[in-house]
Order: C-alpha cells, then structure tokens, then sequence
C-alpha cells in the first residue's frame, strides 16, 4: 500500500505544497549569492554532491527522507546511489523490497522499482550502521600487531563502550561514512545521522577523537601505568580516584586507554580525513525538521551551526505539513457558511443523502444538519493548525533560503513508490 | 497504585512526541495535590523552561510556584556536588586535574555521566528532599543506558566507594513501587513501534518497571455514532450540490474533514497495535490532540487538566 496525498493534494496535484509561495521563489533567487548552496533544486543538489549527510531532530521523518531522497536519485540521475541509515525501522527495509539491513550494503532489487511503475536509471544500495561491528573494523584496522587487537576486542570496557553506551555511535557513522565514500563504490553516499541529544554532537565528533587521542591529558593518565612513577602533582588524583572506583577498575581503564594510544596515529589520521570530508565541497547538508516548536527551534540552532563551520547547506526539508487550503481565506468563508446554513444545506441534500441505496433512514435533517457543523469544526481544528505551520514556514523562509515542503501523507511510507512520491515533492519544492 | 504515588519517574518517548509537556504536566498535577515535586530536565534543551515559561533552569533547583521545583540536569556540578558530599574533598583547588581530566574521562569511560546524571536523581530521592521526582528523560534509544548505568558500573567495579554508591541507586531503581519508566508515544507508527521496543527491552534487560503508557495528540472521533455514514454521503454523491450551494472552496472544507477521518483512522490503527502488544494491566492514559497549541505553558495546563481526569 502506497502513502496516499491528502485529498486537496489530488485535486490541486500541479501546484506547490502548502506555503510555497512565488514570492519566495524570487526571494531565493536573490539569495541565492549568500550562501553556498547549489540553486538548481534537489536534482542538482543530488547530481553535484558526492555525500549528502541528513540529519535533525527526533520524529521528523529523517530517515525515511534519506532514504526517499536516496530512491530520487538513482531513479532519476543514475549512477550507484547508497542510503546509509543509522537506525532503521523494519518497515524501511521492507518498502525498500529488502528483508533486513545489516552493516555490509545490499543492492534493492529491480523488482522492488518493477512493482512502482519506475525503471530506475542508477542502482539504489542500502545498509545500516552496526556501531559495534564498524568499531571491532577500526581496531582490526589500527592495531599494531595481533595482540594488542585482541587484548582490546576483548577489554569489558571496549565492549561496554562500543555497545552499551552512546556517545561512540557520533564517531563511528561518520567513520562509517568516510570508509564508503572513499571506497570508490558509490556516486553517491546519502547518511541519516544518529539521533543526538545534541544535534552537533556528530559534526564535532572528529576533532573531538582526533582531540582525545592526541591529548596530553590521556598520556598524563596513563603515566603511572607506564613508568610507576608518581608525579607529585598526580599523585592526589590518583589517590581519590583510587577511593571513588577502586584501584583495580583504574588500572583496567589505564589498560584500556594505553592498548588505545598504541594506535592513535591511524585514529588522529583517519579522524583528520573524516572531518576533511565533512568540509569538502562535495558534501552537503539537508536539514529535516516539522513545523512544529521544537524541532523548528532545533532546526535553526542546527543552521546557524552549519554556517559558523562554514558547512554547506543544501536544503531545508519541512516534512508533515498540512494542505495548502487549509489556510485558504475563501474556504475558511466556506466552512462559516457550512455552519451558519446548515439547516438550509440540510434540507436539500436530505433526499441525496437519505434515499440513495441503501436508503438512510436515521438521516434526518436534523442530523445532517448536525454532519455539517461537525464538517466545519473538522475544518476549523485543522485550519488553526495550518495557520500555524504557515506563520512557521515564513519564518523558516525568511532565515534560509531553501526550503522544501512535504505534506503531510494520510498513510505510512510502505513501498519504494511510496517513497518516491515523497521524494518527488521534495523534488518539485526545491 | 496511583502513577503520583511512586517517588521517581522517567518520562522518555522517541523525540517529538511530546514527553517534556507530559513530564512538566505530571510535576504540575502532583503539586497540585500538595506534593512537593522536583522536575528535572536532562539534555539542557530548554524545552522543559518552556513548558513552564521560566527563564532558563540551573542544576540548582528553584521553585516555579508553590511545592514545585525544577533543575536542568549538569554532570559536572553533579560530581562536585558528589566529591563534596560523599568524598569529603576538604580543597576545592585539590579537583583541579580531576575536573580537567573529567570531560574526555566521562566521554570514553563507560557510564560516568549516565551514573552522575542518574545517581543524583537518586540522590534527591533518598534524602526525601522531594515527594516525587520526575525526570524529563533522554529520548527511547538513550533511556535505556541512562537508567541502566548503575547496573553496568556495578558490574564493572567490584570494590570500593563507587559499588557502594551503586547499590544503593539499585535498591533506588529496581524498586517497583519507588521507581516507573512513563512512556509517551503519538498514535503515529514509528513512536509505537519504537515504545513498543523500549517496553520489551526494559522488561527484559532491566528490573525497573514500566508505570505508564501516556498516548498523547489522539485525535477524537471526527463524527459521532451513525454520522460518518452520512458524512461519506454528503462527501461523495452530495459533493456537487454543497459546492452549488457554497462555492468552489467548499470542497476544500469537505477535504479537510476528510483528512480529519483518514488521520484518526490510521492512529486508531496504530493504538490498536500499542495495546495488542502491552501487558493488559498496563495502566494506560489517551491524552487529546490539542489543536490550539502544541508546546508551551498552556500546553503543559491542558495536558495536565486531561491527566488528571485520567488520574484523579
């Protein structure tokens, strides 16, 4: 089953999405100098970048966007196209016409664009980030010799580290994400971020490892463990970090971090190169966001970041938002008048609506006068709605230039063509 | 036993459903019923001060109105606070090097903030500061290690102050009728299924209880009984004749009612599947689509007056 668009979106299928005004088009035009982005729409923004890198808040529809954006491009441009998703529903996999994701990539099938109606030009790949395969990767990699690799692949902490606890989910996606991208595999590499508690955790989590292993405090920390020797200055530390956890969970964690430091060469390295890809023109940033108050305000901290690194900002993705005629004037006339006449409206529709078999005897005029009041605060409660959102969007608009509506679909995404007809709006928005 | 009664809750859900308006609202309505109540809010986001309309909110808790506090969760002054009370640190100036070496530890070190953020929690419970403590939790993917830290720390560290310290948060957390997990989730699919995922994970891997299930925006009936038969009527064979009497914008009206009835019919379908897979006993609580605000101080009022008739 496909998503569906909202009935007004059929009857009003060639026009643009709610709130996406002519004037800002022109407005975008005339921005279009000030910032970065490629102003030739999502086909450009596809056809130009090598890693487009999705990210935003919770709730917003960002891996399904990635993976609609991810089904455009091979459908339409060509080329070998990746969505990397880092948490996937299993519905994703399936509207995908595959039966689960894992870290390696598998290609979705030909059948799975056969059943929605589109011969694709390119080949749509797929995988998931498993951080704790990725990780064990990294160290088979920078492992000086075979011992410290197994020492370290089996360290409680390692382990705990790389699956139980979240912070190392930001470094590896995006470790994961150069490892792909300079592979050589793909035209193009489309990455849903993790979900953070802090939107920029990933973009700054690079520098941080890169940070982390050159540090002196980290040598500092392990210098008891590698010389014996106290300094005066350590020697409290020690002392209270020795009560706190107990000396034989210090010397594990000193363990830990010295078998680490044999390798921070390769980490320093590799972090430097993943952060570079992060800057290089050839990636762009699409932020997703609904018009709702906090992932509005998460979103614009989100921009505002991008910009301060000197990120580049492809697009701005509002997804979820409600038709475009909710907002209408005339049809908010409509629904007064639906209110105010609805005995008169009754009355003639009465016959229609009672006598067509099979007949409806309880349709009196009373009660279909009282359909058409509930018909008008039906439309008043999604209006109120709606003129909200559009208030939102001119806002959004007016602090970025490129901004792309989805409306909201009655149904869930459940098959490629699904997707695509997402996609498409973003598509025809941009 | 009533939701209220237990002492500790963690309200988490996947982002955007509203778990910082329901969390801001239980604080409202437990003291109401003069409870003394601390709300705490953990990712420094400000939505919580928002929900309450208060400037922006410390690690030292301040008082939002009568018998209610609120805090913003900081590992860092939370381990100073612990160094000073239970480390007995006589020189300040003695932590330098520790907080120094504190951010990249506690970053690569497994649990050190989850533990800080969750020991103090912990804390405010056992020295009875406050009735109830509810915590506006990190969201589904992040709760799980959050409230199991202690557990995995206790694992780890088999002497010393810290397993000491763990013991008693356990006693804290693993306590049914202290401690409750409330998980807010919208009639939309991914917030069930991710729910539906974090109840069978805390109830497998964990031994703190799930207390409730807060479904919140559920969008009402948009006809009562027998009218949405006359509705479909009016919509389809009726259509021309509304829009003969009204003009061409009325089917934009009819539209949106129709919009109203698929979107509630897909939620509905999404909370038949929340409830087919929850234990029968789970107390559950339908919270309202409020369709005038969404977040906000007047959201976190109406979310707590339709709490209430569910609680109280």
């Amino acid at each position: 089953m496909t998503a569906t668009p909202t009935p007004s979106q059929r009857s009003a299928a060639a026009a643009p999405p709610a709130g996406h005004s002519r004037s800002s088009e022109a407005k975008r035009r005339d921005t279009s100098d000030a910032g970065s982005r490629n102003d030739v729409g999502l086909g450009g923004l596809l056809a130009a970048k090598e890693v487009i890198v999705v990210c935003g808040t919770g709730g917003v529809g960002k891996t399904t966007t990635a993976a609609a954006l991810g089904a455009m491009a091979a459908a339409r441009l060509g080329g070998r196209v990746l969505v990397l998703t880092v948490d996937p529903a299993r519905r994703l996999a399936t509207a995908m016409g595959l039966t689960e994701l894992s870290n390696a990539e598998v290609q979705v099938p030909a059948s799975a664009f056969a059943e929605a109606g589109v011969t694709p030009r390119g080949e749509l790949w797929a995988a998931m980030l498993d951080t704790k395969a990725s990780w064990d990767d990294l160290i088979r990699r920078h492992a000086p010799d075979a011992k410290v690799r197994d020492t370290v692949l089996s360290n409680p902490l390692y382990t705990n580290i790389t699956s139980r606890f979240v912070h190392s989910h930001d470094y590896i996606a995006m470790e994961r994400l150069h490892e792909l991208h300079s592979s050589g595999t793909y035209d193009l590499v489309i990455v849903d971020t993790p979900p953070s508690r802090n939107a920029l955790d990933f973009l700054d989590a690079p520098a941080r490892m890169a940070d982390f292993f050159g540090s002196r405090l980290l040598r500092w920390l392990t210098v008891p463990y590698r010389s014996r020797l106290f300094t005066a200055a350590s020697k409290p530390f020690y002392n209270i970090a020795d009560r706190i956890l107990g000396s034989r969970f210090l010397q594990d964690i000193a363990e830990f971090f010295l078998l680490f430091q044999t390798m921070e060469k390769g980490f320093v390295t590799r972090a430097k190169q993943v952060e570079g890809l992060l800057r290089d023109p050839r990636t762009s940033f699409v932020v997703v966001t609904t018009l709702e108050t906090a992932p509005l305000v998460e979103s614009r901290y989100f921009i505002d970041a991008l910009a301060e690194r000197k990120l580049s900002l492809g697009a701005v993705i509002a997804n979820k938002v409600m038709p475009a005629s909710l907002s209408d004037p005339s049809a908010a006339k409509a629904s007064a008048a639906m209110r105010l006449r609805a005995g008169e409206l009754a009355e003639l529709l009465q016959p229609t609506v009672a006598a067509t078999e099979p007949a409806l005897p309880l349709a009196t005029q009373t009660r279909i006068a009282g359909v058409f009041g509930e018909i008008a605060d039906r439309f008043d409660d999604l209006s109120v709605v709606a003129a909200r959102q559009s208030e939102r969007l001119h806002e959004l608009m007016a602090a970025t230039p490129t901004v792309a509506t989805v409306p909201t679909l009655e149904d869930d995404i459940h098959s490629l063509a699904g997707l695509l007809q997402l996609g498409g709006y973003v598509w025809r928005s941009l | 036993m009533n939701l209220l009664d237990r002492r500790l809750l963690f309200v988490t859900g996947k982002g955007g459903v509203g778990k910082t308006t329901v969390a801001a609202a239980l604080a409202r309505l437990a003291s109401r019923s003069d409870k003394r109540v601390l709300v705490c809010e953990m990712d420094a986001k400000g939505s919580l001060a928002a929900a309450f309309e208060s400037s922006p909110l410390t690690f030292a808790p301040r008082e939002l109105s009568p018998g209610l506090f609120a805090m913003s969760m900081n590992t860092e002054d939370s381990l100073r606070e612990y160094l000073r009370l239970f480390v007995r640190i006589p020189l300040l100036g003695r932590i330098g090097p520790l907080a120094r070496t504190f951010d990249f530890v506690a970053d690569a070190a497994p649990g050190v903030k989850e533990i800080l953020a969750v020991g103090k929690l912990c804390y405010e419970v056992r020295e009875r500061h406050y009735d109830l403590v509810v915590v506006d939790a990190e969201a589904t993917g992040h709760i799980v290690s959050q409230i199991t830290a202690p557990r995995a720390i206790n694992d780890l560290v088999q002497v010393g102050l810290v397993r000491d310290q763990t013991n008693w948060m356990l006693d804290i957390l693993e306590d049914q009728r202290t401690t409750g997990v409330v998980v807010v989730t919208t009639p939309e699919e991914m917030p069930v299924v991710e729910s539906i995922e974090l109840i069978e994970r805390l109830n497998t891997t964990t031994k703190v209880a799930v207390a409730a299930v807060v479904a919140n925006r559920v969008l009402p009936e948009p006809f009562g009984r027998g009218e949405q038969e006359i509705f479909e009527r009016i919509d389809s064979i009726g259509r021309q004749q509304v829009i003969d009497a009204l003009g061409d914008a009325a089917g934009a009206v009819l539209d949106a009612a129709e919009l109203a009835v698929s979107l509630r019919r897909n939620g509905a379908t999404h909370l038949a599947t929340l409830r087919s897979r929850l234990p029968p006993d789970m107390l559950t609580i339908y919270v309202p689509e409020l369709y005038s605000r969404s977040a906000g101080g007047r959201a976190a009022e109406l979310v707590a007056t339709a709490l209430a008739e569910e609680l109280l």
